[in-house]
């Protein structure tokens, strides 16, 4: 137990590091998505991801956003395991069809109001992959989407942003 | 009996056989050290793959392939670094071909991936049930024939594959749980079934092909360029390991050399991404056995990692940095002094960080006994990578077939015999260990390699229609099969994951385990499904 806490004592809390540029960029992002989460959904927004037919690159980044660095989860971002516990489904991938279906059904299982994020150039475009026998391309071609996020894959800060976005959008409405 | 004797005499008796046909099908240029390619006749393909098993070779793949003629089929086999690709000749008026998965288990989904997309006929299968297509497109289409067009002019929704036959079981008590394709976590989508008596699995079933998206047939018609940029898009946690291969069929097929210090550099590129890739697995197999402080710690490594990519390269995950014929990127002298502190870095924080790992008693209840794999099982299905070396199977292409700059470097590869998800976890420790090790050694003898003018150069055109080339990637063996025309633009590109083979391991992994353990053993052998469905 020693030897973990540590290991924990010797890294700190890097998500308060506020030394570089960058984390200061983050922490103020995150505040900015934290006030519109608090006025919009009560504090709370849960996310559930689908791969709707990713290369992979797009979770290994959506990853990241829960680590220690970013730790989304403090600004009360947090990813759930239903579409019916979801605010927000956030779509990788460009759709093939062997998902179209699983996807569209995933979308409908959600409560409203629901929103939807395509993630990554696949999900905004179909990106390298377009459209074909197999693909359906963009997401937008399957399930209406509120907002799209480029990148391949996007960064964490992307993400974060793409976030943001949606609670802009959401504002407005 | 030696490696070498073995695929010697493996040829030899083929030939006895009358398997072989004289005249050479096609050229395909191979690693010549380690490939021997030779012609079969097709009604030997079984035959070939009886007497294979008992010169006891591993089954590394079988790919097919439209030609003007009718059809090649391919099959390599391997024998600790050194292969043999078989090829045949096959028409449609022909008989359906011999099935090799009599003797290779493995073999039976990648014959069904051929058939679905090249329309195949088997005979003497263990399975007939199709495989990567589920219902965007009929049963009579081959979407890798020539005559199939890229754009379908199919409107309307894609109908759920429902009606799978799934493999029955009865007994009393016995019930099944359908899981996915849509998971409860983030990652890629699949579906089980298992099928369970009380806690303990009692079989799974794996339904994969949901995140089929066409990329064999998107291959078709591209430059050198786009095609290594499609290569990087397989399996994204591998996109340096495909790029790579990709670009050295391409290479190969050009009869180009590619410079000592580009390979060390791509060679450098591949083991940083063998330690994201490790780091980021050590960390999610602690926490899906709740220890989340191993997570958080490995995840902040990994962190570390990725951002040195960035700076160096501008890509986090390192996609398009390797090209065909070079790399994106240079290595500055100060770029190099970065990494070595980063290296010196993570070995002091790994160090305490898997000594906890090593002796925590919660992580050795959970994680030892869990998950087993034996030796026989890994060996018969050809499972290469961590999962191969956890359960005693010593493959590794880096160190058993070196290519580019792992010729002229000294490291050796660790195997387990527990083969259970703590040795998996284990041989990822010692894996992220080795590399840096080798990175080591690459900044060294990089220090004493000028830099290179990254010059844009008109690549020359294959002067073979087809290159195989292998490579080591993080999860294991890959190949990358390409073949041109004669304007040098790819009609058939076939990458093969190290995950066709550790799927199949995967539901011999469960057996006996009970349901809640699913989830650490799925993630202690982390096959990808972007590159298994393609």
């Amino acid at each position: 137990m020693l030897r973990i806490l540590s290991r924990i004592h010797h890294h700190g809390v890097l998500t308060e590091d506020l030394q570089t540029e960058d984390e200061q960029q983050i922490e103020q992002l995150g505040q900015q998505i934290q006030a519109a989460i608090e006025r919009k959904f009560s504090g709370s927004l849960a996310i559930r991801q689908v791969d709707a037919g990713s290369c992979n690159a797009c979770e290994l980044e959506i990853h990241a956003v829960n680590g220690p660095h970013y730790d989304i989860e403090r600004f009360g971002v947090h990813f759930v395991a239903s579409p019916r516990h979801a605010d927000v489904l956030l779509v990788t991938g460009p759709v093939s069809r062997h998902m179209e279906t699983a996807l569209r059904r995933t979308w409908r299982a959600m409560a409203n109001p629901r929103y939807v994020i395509a993630s990554g150039d696949c999900a905004c475009t179909g990106g390298e992959f377009g459209c074909s026998y197999a693909s359906c391309g963009a997401v937008d071609n399957v399930i209406p989407v509120d907002v799209s996020i480029p990148g391949c894959p996007p960064t964490p800060k992307q993400l974060m942003l793409g976030i943001l976005a949606l609670m802009y959008k959401g504002e407005r409405a | 009996m030696t490696s070498n004797h073995r695929i010697h005499d493996f040829v030899s008796a083929l030939a006895a056989a009358g398997a072989l046909e004289p005249e050479t099908l096609d050229e395909v240029a191979v690693p010549e050290a380690y490939v021997t390619v030779k012609s079969l006749s097709v009604e030997h393909w079984a035959e070939a793959a009886r007497l294979a098993k008992a010169h006891g070779l591993r089954w590394a793949g079988c790919w097919a392939d439209e030609v003007s003629t009718g059809y090649r089929l391919y099959v390599l086999l391997a024998a600790n670094g050194q292969y043999v690709l078989l090829v045949a000749a096959w028409k449609e008026d022909d008989m359906p071909v011999p099935s090799q998965s009599t003797s290779y288990p493995a073999a039976s989904r990648m014959e069904r991936h051929m058939h679905d997309l090249l329309g195949i006929p088997w005979q003497g299968t263990t399975d007939t049930r199709r495989w990567t297509r589920h219902r965007a497109w009929e049963a009579d289409q081959y979407p890798l024939r020539s005559n199939f067009p890229l754009q379908t002019d199919k409107t309307g929704h894609t109908p759920v594959d429902n009606h799978y036959p799934f493999e029955p079981i009865q007994g009393d008590g016995i019930y099944e749980i359908p899981v996915g394709p849509v998971h409860a976590g983030i990652i890629e989508p699949g579906h089980f079934r298992f099928q369970a008596a009380g806690e303990p699995i009692l079989r799974l079933e794996e339904r994969l092909g949901y995140v089929h998206k066409g990329i064999e047939k998107l291959a078709v018609g591209r430059d050198a360029d786009s095609l290594v940029r499609l290569a990087g898009r397989v399996s994204g946690d591998s996109t340096v390991a495909y790029a790579w291969a990709a670009a050295m069929a391409i290479e190969q097929a050009s009869g180009m050399a590619v410079s000592p210090r580009i390979q060390l550099i791509r060679g450098l590129l591949a083991e940083r991404e063998r330690v994201a890739n490790h780091l980021g697995d050590i960390g999610a197999i602690c926490n899906d056995v709740g220890f989340a402080f191993a997570h958080m710690q490995c995840q902040a490594l990994r962190e570390g990692w990725l951002r040195r990519n960035a700076e160096w390269t501008g890509h986090r995950l390192l996609m398009d940095v390797i090209k065909p014929g070079g790399i994106h990127c240079e290595l500055s002298e100060d770029m190099r002094a970065r990494l070595l502190d980063d290296h010196e870095q993570l070995r002091k924080e790994i160090r305490p960080l898997f000594d906890i790992l090593d002796d925590h008693p919660s992580l050795e209840d959970r994680l030892l006994t869990t998950g087993y794999l034996s030796a026989a099982t890994a060996n018969e299905l050809g499972v290469t990578g961590y999962v191969g070396k956890a359960s005693g199977q010593n493959t590794d292409v880096r160190h058993d077939s070196p290519y580019g700059p792992y010729q002229n470097l000294q490291f050796s590869t660790a195997t387990l015999e527990a083969g259970d998800v703590a040795a998996r976890l284990a041989i990822r420790q010692m894996e992220i260990f080795s590399s840096l090790k080798l990175m080591q050694d690459m900044l060294e003898k990089l220090a004493q390699l000028p830099e290179e003018q990254m010059l844009e150069q008109d690549f020359p055109t294959p002067h073979v229609t087809g290159s195989l080339a292998i490579v080591d990637g993080w999860r294991g063996e890959i190949l990358v099969f390409l073949r041109f025309d004669q304007q040098g633009k790819v009609v058939r590109f076939f990458p093969r994951d190290p995950s066709w083979f550790t799927w199949p391991a995967l539901e011999r992994i469960v057996l006996g385990n009970i349901v809640p353990d699913f989830p650490v053993c799925n993630k202690s052998v982390n096959a990808s499904y972007s590159g298994h469905d393609l």
